[in-house]
C-alpha cells in the first residue's frame, strides 16, 4: 500500500492504495465518484477523462499513486455553486448526448479544448475531441454542443438560449 | 389537498423538448450497472478459452482456490445443475441444427473466449489474479472459420452435430403467390435483356456500445434481483426463468442506465447466467463487469454473410426478377434470434421497387466465431445494402444516372398502399418527395458537373456520388406474423398510465431505453393526449417489478409498438374521468368532451381540469355508483403490420487516387418516418445511424487469424471513427404518416444505419467506375480502394495472414515474455 | 482490467532513479520504468508485462522541461508531449518535431505522455522517432550517477521497441541542433485518426530562393525502427520546389525500406505510400 493525498473536486483525500490502482478504479471505489466511467482498456475511448491540475487526462491510463499531490477534476466538480457550467447546458440544448456514456468524458474533454483554443473552427473542435468516442450521436451534435459553449463562454457565461436548457435540467 | 390546475399545454408532439434524461448524465448522476455496489458483494472473473476450438481435457483450479481473497472457483461441471443455457428464440426451421449453449462450457468450446471456469474473490483485482492461476488442458481441435469453407463440411464446428449447415430457409414469390419465377426472368434477361450478377460480403461487425456489459445479482431479497446492461430485461427475465429453475414470480431484472446497445445488448448471456448461479449457490450479492477487450471477443457480432444477387433487367434498366442467395454466418451459437436475423432481409431485399419475380435464399452456418445476432438494423441493412448496390450496378449497366434508374422502378406515392413482390404490404410513402428534397439539399446537380469536370482533368482526387433510396421495416412486431416464422414470443408492448392524485401522471411503459430518449417522447405524447404538462408526466420502465410486462427495445418499435400502448393507455383513462366527470358536472356522458386536459359539457361553460377529477377520485368522496375509485388503465397493443419507413440519402466521396484514401466531401438526406414526435430525437438517432453505417462502409470489421483469434481485439485495432474522421451531415425530413398506429409514426432508430452503407460504397464505386471498377469491399479501407485501382482484385489480400500491429503485444521484447493472457497452457 | 500487483519506487532524484535501478538488477528483480505511461498503462492493464517493481519517473523534477543551449534545443525526457507543443523554442527551431507531436494520440495522451517515455519504448509506428532521427538529435544516456553518454540519433534506436538505453540506465536528454528558418511538415497517414502511424514522413527543408538547399527526411513505420530516406535527401539539394522536381526526388523514399505487413497495410503498399507521403511532405516543408 502506498499512501496518497489527492484533492478531488476540491475535497482533499487521504488514502492507501496499492500501486496498481489504477485513477479511474480510486475515484470511482474509494472515492464513489461513480461519474466518471470505464469504457476500454487500451486509452482510445476518453470515456474516463478527467482534469489532472487542470488538464485533460484519461484517468483509466494512469494510476492512483501518480495522483499523489495533484488535483483532479470530475464530471461532479464540473458544475460551481449549483451551476451547470455551460459545456453542459450545451450537451442537453444541443441533444450531445444519448446513452450518456460517453459524455463525462465528452465534456470534460470539450473544457479542456475550450481552455486551450476559446473559439476553434469545427475542424479544431473535431480533432480536439479524436481521443473520445462515443456510438450513438455521430458527434454531430456534440460538435454543436461545444460551439454553443464556446459561444457562451466568450460572451461570459449566459446561455444563448436561457430557457430551453435551464428548464430541461431541472427536470 | 392543494390541487394545482394544470395549465393547457402548447402542442408537444413535433417540438425540440430538450431531453428530460439529460440532467443526471451531464453531471454525473447515472447509475449503471458497474457503478452499483452492494454490502459484502463479491466480484466474478471469467477463465476463457484461448482456442477457438479444443475439448477441454482437465481444469485444476487449486492453486487459484488457494489465492488470497478468492471465495470459490467453479468449472462448467461444478455449476452444471444450476448453471441454465442460453436459449435461441427463433429456430427459423423445425429442423433447424442448435447446438446446445452452455454458459460454462463442459466438454468442448466452440469459439475462443468461452467461459471454461469462473473465479469468486472478495475484490476484482483479486479475481482477475486468481484467473491466471486457473490451469486448463485443452486438446486442441481444427477450427472452421469461413462460411463458405463451413458449407464443405469438412472440418466441423461441432464434430457431433455432424454438419456445420444449420438451417435453410425461402421466400419464393412464385411458389407463395406474391409474384412470377425467378429463374424464368433470369433465363429471359440472359437472351435479351440484362442480367447482372454480384457477389457481395457483409462483413463482421463489433456492435460497440460503450459501456461494456455488468451484472450485478442479490440473491438476499425474497425475489432474485439482476441489474443488467441489457436492452432487454424482461425477456432475460423469461429466460432465466425458463432455464435456472426460478419461478418468474421469484425474480425481478433491472436495467439501469444502459449505456448503449444497438442489438448488442439483446443477448442473454453466459456471463448473466453464470454470475446468478454462482450468486445463488454463494448467498452473497455477486457482480460481473466485462473488460473491453472482453466484450470484443464474448459479446455477440453482427452482419457476417456472403450475397449471392442475380438481378434480371430489360434493357432499358426495368428490373424483372431478383434473386438471393445468402450464406450467414451464424458463429459457434445459435444466439436468441440469431438465425433469424439474415431472414428479416427476405422482406426487404426488394425494396422500394416493383419487382415482377423475386426469390430469397438463406443458408445458416456455424464456425468457430463468437455468436452472430441482431446489430443495428438486423437482416435490413444486408437486404438494403445488396439492392441499393445493384441498383447503381444497373445505372452503370444502362449508362443511366442512378437516380432515374430508381425512378422508372420504385413504387409511386399514389400506388401505396402497395403489396410487393415478397408479399410485404407498404402502408406509406413517397419516394419522389424525399428525393427532391435531398437532391436539392445535396446540390446533386453541381456535383455531378464537378464530377465530371474532374474526371476531364484527370484529377489526382477523384468524386463520387452514392445514392440510396432505402426503405425498411420497423416496429416488430404482429404477434401472430412472428408466430408463422415458429418465432419464440410476441410483438405486442405494454403499458400503464397512472394519474396521481395531485394530477401528475406516472406512465409505465414495457420499453427498455438506453439512450432514445423514450422519456422525453413519451412524456411529450402523453402530455398531449391528456392535457397536462411535460413536466408532469414521469416515464418509468426497465424493471420488472415496476413495469411487469413488456418486450423491450429492439428493431425500432419502441415508439410504434410501445408509443402506440401508451397512447391506448392515456385514452382509457380519459374515457374512465368522463364517467366521472360527467358525474360531478351532473351531465351525461355523451355530453362531456375532453379537450387540453378539460372535460366539459357541451354547449355550456361547465368543466373539470384532469386533475380535479383525479384528486375526486383518489377521495372517492362522490363517484357514480358502480365505478372504481381509479382512473389508471393499462394497455397492450399488438400491431396489424409492420412500419416502412423510407428515405433518400446522397453522399459524396473524394477518392485520392494515389494512397487510395476515401474522404467524405457531403452528406445529405432525407428521411421519412412518418409524424414526429421530436424532431431533435429524430435527428440524433438519424446522426448516430449514419456514422454507424458509414464505420460499416470504410472502417470497421472483425479480422481473424487462421487460429480462431480475433485480430482487431480492441479500438486500437477495429477503428470506430472519432469526431475528426466524420462530418456534419444535412439532414431533413417528409412525412407520409404510417396507418399502422394512431400516432402515425415508423420508427427512426435503424434508418441512418441501414441507409449509409450503401451510399458510401455507391459514391466510391461511382468515383472509380470509369476505371472498370465495379466493387471495393467492405470496408473500403485505402489499400483496397488503390489495389483496385492497380488492377489487382480487392479480394486478393488475405487479411487472415496478417496480424494487428504489435502495439500492445506480449512478445515484444521491450515488453514482458513471461506475462500471460488468462490461465491457458 | 487490472494490472497484476507491483512494488512501486518514486524516486524524487536522477541519482536515486539510477541507484534504484542498479539494485533491482543486482537482485534480478524485473522492474519496469514508467514515464509518461501512455504505452505502459495499456499493457499493464492487459496484463502483458507483469513487473516486479515499477520505477515511476514522475518526481523528478531535473528531467523534466525544455531549453535552449546554444545552437542546441534541450528536451528533458519527462517532458510531456504537450509542453513541446506549447514551446516557442521547440516550434522556431525544430519545427518538425512540433508538427509531428501534434499528431500524437490525442489531447489528453498528449497531457500525459512524454517525448522520452515514446523514444525509449521505441514502437516503430509512434510519431517522435522520425523527426529526432531527421533533426540529427542526440540523445544523453545516464548509465549511472554522474556518467552519461550521448549517443545520436541514427545509432539509437536499435530494432522493434529496442534502443541503446541498457536495462538499467535511463533516457534524460534529448538534444535537438536548431534548424531555425527550415520549413517542416509532419505528413501521417492513418484510418481513423487515433490510430498510430501506418506511414507517415517527416520532412524538413531549408529553402533558397524557391529551391530546396538542404532536406531532412525520417520515415515512421518502415521498419523496425525510423529510418532516414537519405537518398531523397540527396536527391533534392539543389531541387525547386516544384510537384514534378520533387515527385522526381522522392520516388526513392522506400528504397532499402522494410516496412510490416499488418491489418493496416501490405509492405508493398506501404512503400507505395512512402514515396506519395515523402513527396507531399517535402512539397509542404518547403512551402510550395
Amino acid at each position: 500500500m502506498t499512501r496518497i493525498t489527492v484533492t478531488v473536486d476540491g475535497v482533499k483525500y487521504t488514502d492507501d492504495v496499492e500501486p496498481r490502482t489504477l485513477l479511474v478504479h480510486y475515484l470511482r471505489q474509494n472515492l464513489g465518484k461513480t461519474g466518471t466511467l470505464v469504457g476500454c482498456d487500451t486509452s482510445n475511448c476518453g470515456a474516463c477523462t478527467v482534469h489532472l491540475d487542470g488538464h485533460s487526462v484519461k484517468s483509466c491510463n494512469m494510476l492512483a499513486v501518480q495522483a499523489d499531490g495533484h488535483e483532479v477534476t470530475t464530471i461532479e466538480g464540473l458544475a460551481s455553486d449549483g451551476q451547470l457550467h455551460p459545456m453542459q447546458l450545451a450537451f442537453n440544448d444541443c441533444h450531445a448526448l444519448q446513452c450518456g456514456y460517453c459524455t463525462p468524458g465528452m465534456i470534460m474533454q470539450a473544457c479542456d479544448l475550450l481552455k486551450d483554443n476559446p473559439d476553434p473552427s469545427e475542424q479544431e473542435i473535431r480533432e480536439g475531441l479524436e481521443g473520445n468516442l462515443c456510438r450513438c450521436t455521430g458527434y454531430h451534435n456534440i460538435v454543436r454542443a461545444v460551439q454553443e459553449a464556446a459561444v457562451t463562454m466568450r460572451e461570459g457565461g449566459a446561455t444563448t438560449d436561457s430557457t430551453a436548457p435551464a428548464q430541461a435540467v431541472t427536470a | 389537498m392543494t390541487i394545482t390546475e394544470n395549465q393547457a399545454p402548447a402542442h408537444e408532439i413535433g417540438r425540440a423538448r430538450r431531453r428530460k434524461e439529460d440532467a443526471r448524465l451531464i453531471t454525473g448522476r447515472s447509475r449503471y450497472t458497474d457503478s452499483i455496489t452492494l454490502p459484502g458483494m463479491l466480484h466474478l472473473a471469467m477463465v476463457r478459452s484461448p482456442f477457438a476450438h479444443a475439448t477441454i481435457r482437465s481444469i485444476s483450479t487449486e492453486a487459484a482456490k488457494a489465492a488470497p481473497g478468492v471465495v470459490s472457483v467453479v468449472t462448467g461441471a461444478d455449476i452444471a445443475d444450476i448453471q441454465g443455457v442460453n436459449i435461441n428464440a427463433w429456430p427459423i426451421t423445425t429442423d433447424q441444427v442448435t447446438p446446445t449453449h452452455l454458459p460454462v462450457a463442459i466438454e468442448h468450446v466452440a469459439f475462443a473466449g468461452e467461459i471454461v471456469a469462473v473465479v469468486v474473490a472478495r475484490s476484482e483485482a483479486e479475481a482477475r489474479d486468481a484467473v491466471e492461476l486457473v490451469d486448463v488442458d485443452y486438446d486442441e481441435l481444427p477450427v472452421v472459420l469461413d462460411a463458405r469453407e463451413a458449407l464443405k463440411d469438412e472440418v466441423l464446428a461441432h464434430p457431433d452435430l455432424g454438419t456445420n449447415k444449420s438451417a435453410f430457409w425461402q421466400l419464393d414469390s412464385a411458389a407463395q403467390g406474391s409474384g412470377g419465377d425467378v429463374d424464368e426472368a433470369i433465363e429471359k434477361a440472359r437472351t435479351d435483356g440484362i442480367l447482372i450478377e454480384r457477389e457481395y460480403r457483409q462483413q463482421r461487425l463489433v456492435p460497440g456500445f460503450m459501456e461494456p456489459r455488468s451484472v450485478v445479482v442479490d440473491p438476499t431479497g425474497d425475489q432474485l434481483t439482476v441489474w443488467s446492461a441489457t436492452q432487454v430485461p424482461h425477456i432475460l427475465r423469461f429466460a432465466i426463468a425458463a432455464t435456472m429453475g426460478i419461478p418468474e414470480s421469484k425474480l425481478r431484472v433491472i436495467a439501469p442506465d444502459v449505456g448503449g446497445g444497438f442489438g448488442g445488448k439483446l443477448q442473454t448471456t453466459p456471463e448473466e447466467f453464470a454470475t446468478i448461479a454462482l450468486a445463488r449457490r454463494l448467498g452473497k450479492p455477486c457482480k460481473f463487469t466485462e473488460t473491453r477487450s472482453e466484450a470484443f471477443v464474448t459479446g455477440h457480432h453482427g452482419r457476417d454473410q456472403y450475397q449471392k444477387l442475380t438481378m434480371a433487367a430489360t434493357t432499358d434498366g426495368m428490373i424483372t426478377g431478383f434473386k438471393v442467395e445468402l450464406i450467414a454466418d451464424l458463429g459457434a451459437y445459435v444466439a436468441i434470434v440469431g438465425g433469424g436475423v439474415p431472414v428479416l432481409g427476405a422482406w426487404m431485399f426488394n425494396g422500394i421497387y416493383k419487382i415482377p419475380a423475386y426469390q430469397f435464399n438463406c443458408t445458416t452456418v456455424l464456425t468457430n466465431k463468437p455468436w452472430v445476432d441482431a446489430y443495428r438494423g438486423a437482416g435490413r441493412p444486408e437486404a438494403a445494402f445488396g439492392i441499393e448496390r445493384m441498383m447503381d450496378e444497373l445505372a452503370g449497366e444502362v449508362g443511366a444516372d442512378p437516380l432515374e434508374i430508381r425512378e422508372k422502378n420504385w413504387i409511386k406515392h399514389e400506388e401505396f398502399p402497395f403489396t410487393t413482390v415478397s408479399g410485404m404490404t407498404y402502408d406509406s410513402g413517397n419516394y419522389e418527395a424525399a428525393t427532391a428534397r435531398a437532391k436539392e439539399l445535396f446540390d446533386y446537380d453541381g456535383l455531378r458537373r464537378e464530377q465530371a469536370e474532374r474526371r476531364e482533368r484527370n484529377d489526382p482526387v477523384q468524386l463520387g456520388i452514392g445514392v440510396s433510396t432505402f426503405t425498411e421495416m420497423c416496429g416488430l412486431a404482429p404477434s401472430r406474423i412472428l408466430g408463422s416464422l415458429n418465432y419464440g414470443a410476441g410483438g405486442w408492448e405494454h403499458a400503464s398510465v397512472r394519474m396521481l392524485a395531485t394530477g401528475t401522471v406516472e406512465v409505465v411503459t414495457g420499453i427498455s431505453p438506453h439512450g432514445q430518449g423514450h422519456v422525453t417522447g413519451f412524456s411529450q405524447i402523453v402530455a398531449d393526449r391528456l392535457g397536462v404538462p411535460f413536466e408532469d408526466v414521469e416515464i418509468l420502465h426497465g424493471d420488472t417489478a415496476i413495469a411487469p410486462k413488456g418486450m423491450d427495445t429492439y428493431g425500432s418499435r419502441s415508439l410504434v409498438v410501445g408509443g402506440e400502448a401508451v397512447v391506448r393507455a392515456a385514452d382509457k383513462v380519459i374515457e374512465k374521468a368522463k364517467v366521472i366527470a360527467a358525474h360531478l358536472l351532473e351531465a351525461s356522458a355523451d355530453d362531456i368532451e375532453f379537450s387540453g386536459g378539460r372535460f366539459g359539457v357541451k354547449g355550456t361553460d361547465k368543466g373539470l381540469g384532469i386533475a380535479e377529477i383525479a384528486a375526486a377520485t383518489f377521495t372517492g368522496h362522490n363517484l357514480p355508483d358502480g365505478i372504481e375509485p381509479s382512473l389508471d388503465a393499462d394497455a397492450t397493443f399488438d400491431p396489424v403490420n409492420f412500419s416502412f419507413p423510407h428515405g433518400t440519402h446522397l453522399c459524396a466521396m473524394e477518392v485520392d487516387t494515389e494512397t487510395g484514401a476515401a474522404t467524405m466531401r457531403k452528406y445529405a438526406c432525407v428521411d421519412d418516418v412518418g409524424v414526429i414526435i421530436n424532431p431533435l430525437l429524430v435527428e440524433g438517432q438519424v446522426h448516430g445511424g449514419l456514422v454507424q453505417g458509414i464505420a460499416q462502409a470504410l472502417w470497421e470489421g472483425a479480422v481473424y487469424d487462421e487460429n480462431g483469434t480475433l485480430v482487431t481485439g480492441s479500438f486500437v485495432d477495429y477503428t470506430l471513427p472519432s469526431a475528426a474522421d466524420t462530418i456534419s451531415f444535412i439532414t431533413d425530413t417528409t412525412v407520409s404518416p404510417s396507418t399502422t398506429n394512431s400516432l402515425g409514426t415508423k420508427g427512426v432508430g435503424e434508418a441512418g444505419t441501414i441507409a449509409s452503407t450503401p451510399a458510401v460504397v455507391n459514391a466510391i464505386v461511382d468515383a472509380l467506375r470509369p476505371m472498370g471498377i465495379h466493387d471495393i469491399e467492405m470496408p473500403c479501407t485505402p489499400e483496397r480502394v488503390w489495389r483496385a485501382i492497380q488492377g489487382a482484385s480487392s479480394r486478393s489480400v488475405d487479411e487472415t495472414q496478417r496480424d494487428a500491429a504489435p502495439h500492445f503485444e506480449a512478445d515484444q521484447p521491450n515488453q514482458d515474455p513471461s506475462a500471460t493472457t488468462g490461465g491457458a497452457k | 482490467m487490472i494490472p497484476a500487483s507491483f512494488d512501486y519506487l518514486a524516486p524524487t532524484s536522477l541519482t536515486d532513479a539510477l541507484a534504484a535501478l542498479a539494485e533491482l538488477a543486482e537482485h534480478g528483480d524485473d522492474a519496469k520504468v514508467l514515464a509518461g505511461g501512455q504505452s505502459l498503462l495499456p499493457i499493464l492493464r492487459m496484463r502483458l508485462n507483469a513487473p516486479g517493481v515499477v520505477i515511476d519517473l514522475g518526481k523528478i523534477p531535473e528531467l523534466q522541461g525544455i531549453s535552449a543551449d546554444g545552437d542546441t534545443i534541450v528536451i528533458g525526457a519527462m517532458t510531456p508531449y504537450a509542453a513541446v507543443l506549447a514551446s516557442e523554442a521547440v516550434s522556431t527551431h525544430a519545427a518538425l518535431l512540433s508538427k509531428a507531436v501534434a499528431t500524437v494520440a490525442d489531447p489528453q495522451i498528449r497531457h500525459r505522455g512524454t517525448v522520452g517515455g515514446a523514444l525509449v519504448h521505441a514502437d516503430p509506428a509512434g510519431d517522435v522517432g522520425a523527426p529526432v532521427l531527421a533533426l540529427d538529435a542526440e540523445l544523453v544516456i545516464a548509465e549511472q550517477a554522474g556518467t552519461t553518454r550521448t549517443v545520436a540519433a541514427a545509432d539509437f534506436f536499435e530494432d522493434l521497441f529496442t534502443t541503446a538505453v541498457g536495462e538499467d540506465e535511463l533516457l534524460t536528454q534529448i538534444r535537438i541542433p536548431k534548424h531555425t528558418g527550415w520549413g517542416a511538415h509532419y505528413e501521417k497517414f492513418v484510418r481513423v485518426s487515433h490510430q498510430w502511424s501506418i506511414v507517415a514522413v517527416a520532412a524538413t527543408v531549408r529553402a533558397e530562393g524557391g529551391s530546396i538547399a538542404e532536406a531532412r527526411v525520417g520515415l515512421t513505420n518502415m521498419g523496425s525502427t525510423p529510418l532516414r530516406a537519405n537518398a531523397v535527401e540527396q536527391a533534392l539539394v539543389g531541387q525547386p520546389a516544384t510537384e514534378e522536381a520533387v515527385r522526381a526526388a522522392c520516388a526513392q523514399a522506400a528504397d532499402g525500406t522494410n516496412p510490416p505487413s499488418d491489418l493496416n497495410g501490405g509492405a508493398d503498399y506501404r512503400k507505395h505510400l512512402a514515396t506519395v507521403l515523402t513527396r507531399r511532405a517535402v512539397l509542404a516543408a518547403a512551402g510550395a
